[in-house]
């Protein structure tokens, strides 16, 4: 094979899938080198020549020998090497013998200019592989096309201000079975010029970019092409770039996009919570809706669980073609009161603001209040204010008014407290009796290690609260929610030290504690981490030595993120003090409803490392009192059962439901819904 | 829940029944009814089923504008009962408040 380059190099792998021994001869430094530089060359041969290809770069065939036949090829300066077939794809050459002739300025290809007019001449145009623009000839089909557009514009006269001036290439293709992509420069060409490289050749992965003045102007990737979408759409569109630039090369944890937005399909689901498509997205965008919010508003379309988030925004940004309008409001901490969250909390100190309708009155334009910024600031000032914040229920999400999780048809669910996952026999007895008393239609272990009573009318809760007699396990809140642990030392025997205890304790400190969104913890007795610590908000592994490590930022939900290992430290009573420490620098600093999945490599786990266990900025002190302030202002919310905090607190909101939606069997096994099924549910009627 | 002479509405006993900035569920004449005692003192008064999936508005989160049901978060007018997140409208009352602090629920013309 004669020729090292795209076709090249495809060609080769044909010939090989034929059961043909190939060798790819090619004149150039190193393969493609029209598409890359020298290094990712290097990385694309290792991976051609594992195919069983040879490979002779910097070999220029001088002749082919045989004479009935061919018997091989003769390469300058280097032994001859024998076949029995030879394939030439050594790229193109525009024939401008015509041109020449005819006294038009040649170089490599005929020259024009930006309206694609040959050199020196005024009635002469010229477009395709045969011209050469701004020093450039191009050999692929898209340039011809933009091209194209520009020569109609000028040869009807229908904009004479047209210009062509000049093509940015993107190929994406596989090439020999190596996913190779490229774009613009192969390498940095000024001093100021940021140049990333990540290259892993004994996996054939090569990865080079280069950017210029805050914008994504040349990449090449090799053998991993899952930001290749990302990386086009950066380069065509010249979008802001992530601060961290690792990013641009790989899914570093965290919300990422699966694929880009342009290479979706229309009817792929996005949203896979509220079941909207690409299509809808694009079809809101070309309805007028400019802004991301506004097509999240009207389509629903990151409305559930939120982790299609991103990608909502990057089909927005694709349909709208950079005519999206920015919104003041992501900047906002809850979108009706237009300050960020350092400026809010320093707006709600200055003024000694202590209730949420004081916020509105004082902060929000026009005095005006709004529903879903409540909330937000009611979590906010609790964790500011603790005991001198002015409670109004209102500000509160139903959840949090009535402390249990409201279900599909009205009904709420139960979590006792069950501090790191230990109960007893009483306890579960207790349960039982709730249970059947109140015809529970169905009792569930939780993800948590709770037991969950699901399908409780909101006018029961206050006496299954009183039956239980067991206090809320915050199932239902932005808020801390449990402590995972497993067997533990005293029970299994890999343990290296005392999990269980240390969770119970942990759970009991920091019960109830509100947050910018949950907060699900565990701890781990060995490195076997059967409490899953790795993928919590702050995960605890005991490890042998008898210390502990501290993980933060894992998730298993929504998103999967391993924890970034925060410190390692010697006894049970650190591991509490930096957790809390953790806890309450995530709750001053983070967004609304930013898990610690985003928050973490947000801010970087280097600067918690230095503010939460370093102490570098001279924080700890503050930190640890805010976070005991909140830890002595608890109160079990279930007492609220024998006093009321509002009339009709718990008094039913949604009286004619067939209750339980869930029907349930006589083994107690909730069944399939059927006709049958809804008959034999209770009608409840208010009066 | 009696019949008011004066007006012709319904009549659902004092307003403290429903705390500032929330709503609660009434059944008004076999009507599902959730009203809605805003911040300004002014009352307001829609179906209690959400025209989505059924969700009880009456437990909804409220400003001086709309209500956001809590299952699926769509919003309502107080006002109009029209939504501004894509679900069918939810029927309105007209609510207000007699002289010794009542509710007073009447039904719109038609």
């Amino acid at each position: 094979m004669i020729g090292g380059g795209l076709l090249g190099l495809e060609a080769a792998r044909g010939l090989q899938s034929h059961g043909v021994g190939v060798d790819v001869v090619h004149s150039g430094g190193h393969l493609m080198n029209a598409q890359m530089g020298p290094e990712g060359g290097a990385v694309l041969r290792r991976s051609v020549e594992a195919l069983g290809i040879g490979v002779h770069t910097g070999s220029r065939t001088t002749a082919i020998l045989g004479r009935d036949k061919v018997r091989g090829v003769r390469l300058r300066d280097k032994p001859d090497l024998a076949c029995h077939m030879v394939v030439v794809a050594a790229g193109i050459r525009p024939n401008v013998d015509v041109a020449v002739s005819s006294g038009l300025a040649v170089e490599r290809a005929i020259v024009v200019d930006d309206y694609m007019r040959v050199q020196d001449e005024e009635d002469i145009y010229a477009v395709g592989e045969c011209v050469q623009h701004r020093g450039e000839v191009y050999g692929l089909v898209a340039p011809l096309w933009e091209q194209a557009a520009v020569l109609a514009d000028q040869v009807t006269g229908a904009n004479p201000t047209s210009m062509y001036l000049g093509s940015r290439t993107a190929t994406k293709l596989k090439v020999a079975g190596v996913e190779v992509a490229s774009m613009g420069l192969q390498g940095p060409e000024r001093d100021t010029d940021e140049h990333i490289v990540f290259s892993e050749p004994s996996r054939g992965v090569f990865k080079s970019i280069v950017i210029r003045n805050e914008k994504v102007v040349g990449a090449t990737l090799l053998g991993d092409s899952r930001k290749v979408a990302y990386l086009t759409q950066a380069f065509d569109r010249g979008l802001p770039l992530p601060e961290e630039r690792i990013s641009l090369m790989f899914d570093v944890g965290g919300p990422s996009e699966e694929a880009g937005a342009a290479e979706l399909a229309n009817d792929a689901q996005v949203c896979n919570c509220n079941g909207v498509s690409k299509g809808k997205l694009v079809d809101a965008v070309r309805g007028g809706f400019k802004t991301v919010s506004g097509v999240m508003d009207a389509t629903r379309a990151g409305k559930g669980c939120g982790s299609c988030k991103l990608m909502v925004k990057q089909i927005v940004e694709w349909a709208a073609d950079g005519t999206v309008e920015e919104e003041p409001s992501a900047t906002y901490y809850v979108p009706g009161i237009p300050l960020d969250k350092p400026a809010l909390m320093k707006a709600i100190r200055d003024q000694g603001l202590r209730s949420v309708s004081q916020v509105f009155a004082a902060l929000a334009p026009g005095g005006r209040e709004d529903a879903r910024s409540k909330m937000g600031l009611a979590s906010l000032m609790k964790m500011m204010l603790a005991g001198e914040y002015i409670d109004e229920r209102d500000a509160r999400f139903v959840n949090d008014r009535v402390h249990a999780n409201i279900q599909r048809d009205g009904t709420f669910s139960v979590v006792p407290q069950m501090k790191g996952g230990v109960t007893s026999p009483q306890q579960l007895r207790r349960i039982a009796d709730v249970a059947e008393k109140y015809r529970i239609p169905m009792v569930k272990l939780t993800g948590g290690q709770r037991i969950d009573l699901l399908g409780v009318p909101k006018e029961d809760l206050p006496k299954v609260w009183a039956d239980l007699d067991m206090p809320s396990g915050y199932a239902y809140g932005k808020s801390f929610r449990t402590v995972k642990t497993c067997v533990g030392q005293e029970f299994c025997r890999f343990g290296t030290g005392d999990s269980t205890k240390l969770g119970v304790e942990i759970e009991s400190t920091f019960q109830g504690i509100e947050s910018p969104a949950k907060m699900k913890l565990a701890v781990s007795g060995c490195p076997r981490n059967c409490a899953e610590s790795l993928v919590k908000d702050v995960g605890v592994v005991a490890i042998d030595g008898g210390r502990w490590e501290i993980y933060v930022g894992g998730a298993a939900g929504a998103h999967i993120r391993k924890g970034d290992l925060l410190a390692t430290v010697d006894d049970p009573e650190t591991v509490k003090l930096l957790t809390g420490r953790f806890m309450q620098y995530y709750r001053e600093n983070a967004n609304w409803l930013e898990r610690t999945y985003a928050f973490v490599p947000r801010v970087g786990i280097e600067h918690l490392r230095s503010v939460i266990v370093d102490d570098a900025e001279g924080l700890g002190e503050q930190l640890d009192a805010a976070m005991q302030a909140s830890i002595e202002d608890y109160v079990d919310p279930w007492r609220e059962r024998a006093d009321p905090f509002t009339p009709g607190q718990f008094r039913t909101a949604l009286p004619l439901e067939v209750l339980p939606q869930v029907p349930v069997r006589a083994d107690g096994q909730p069944m399939p819904q059927t006709e049958a099924g809804r008959e034999a549910g209770d009608l409840r009627v208010t009066r | 829940m009696s019949t008011h002479a004066a007006t012709g509405g319904h009549l659902l006993g004092p307003v403290d029944q429903v705390p500032v900035g929330e709503g609660r569920a009434f059944v008004v004449d076999g009507d599902q009814v959730a009203v809605f005692r805003l911040r300004d003192g002014s009352l307001r008064a829609l179906s209690a089923v959400c025209s989505h999936r059924g969700g009880p508005i009456a437990d909804g989160t409220l400003d001086r504008q709309e209500v956001i049901c809590p299952l699926h978060q769509h919003a309502f007018s107080l006002d109009s009962g029209c939504s501004s997140t894509g679900a069918g409208p939810l029927r309105t009352y007209h609510a207000s408040l007699d002289d010794s602090g009542n509710i007073v629920i009447a039904f719109p013309p038609g």
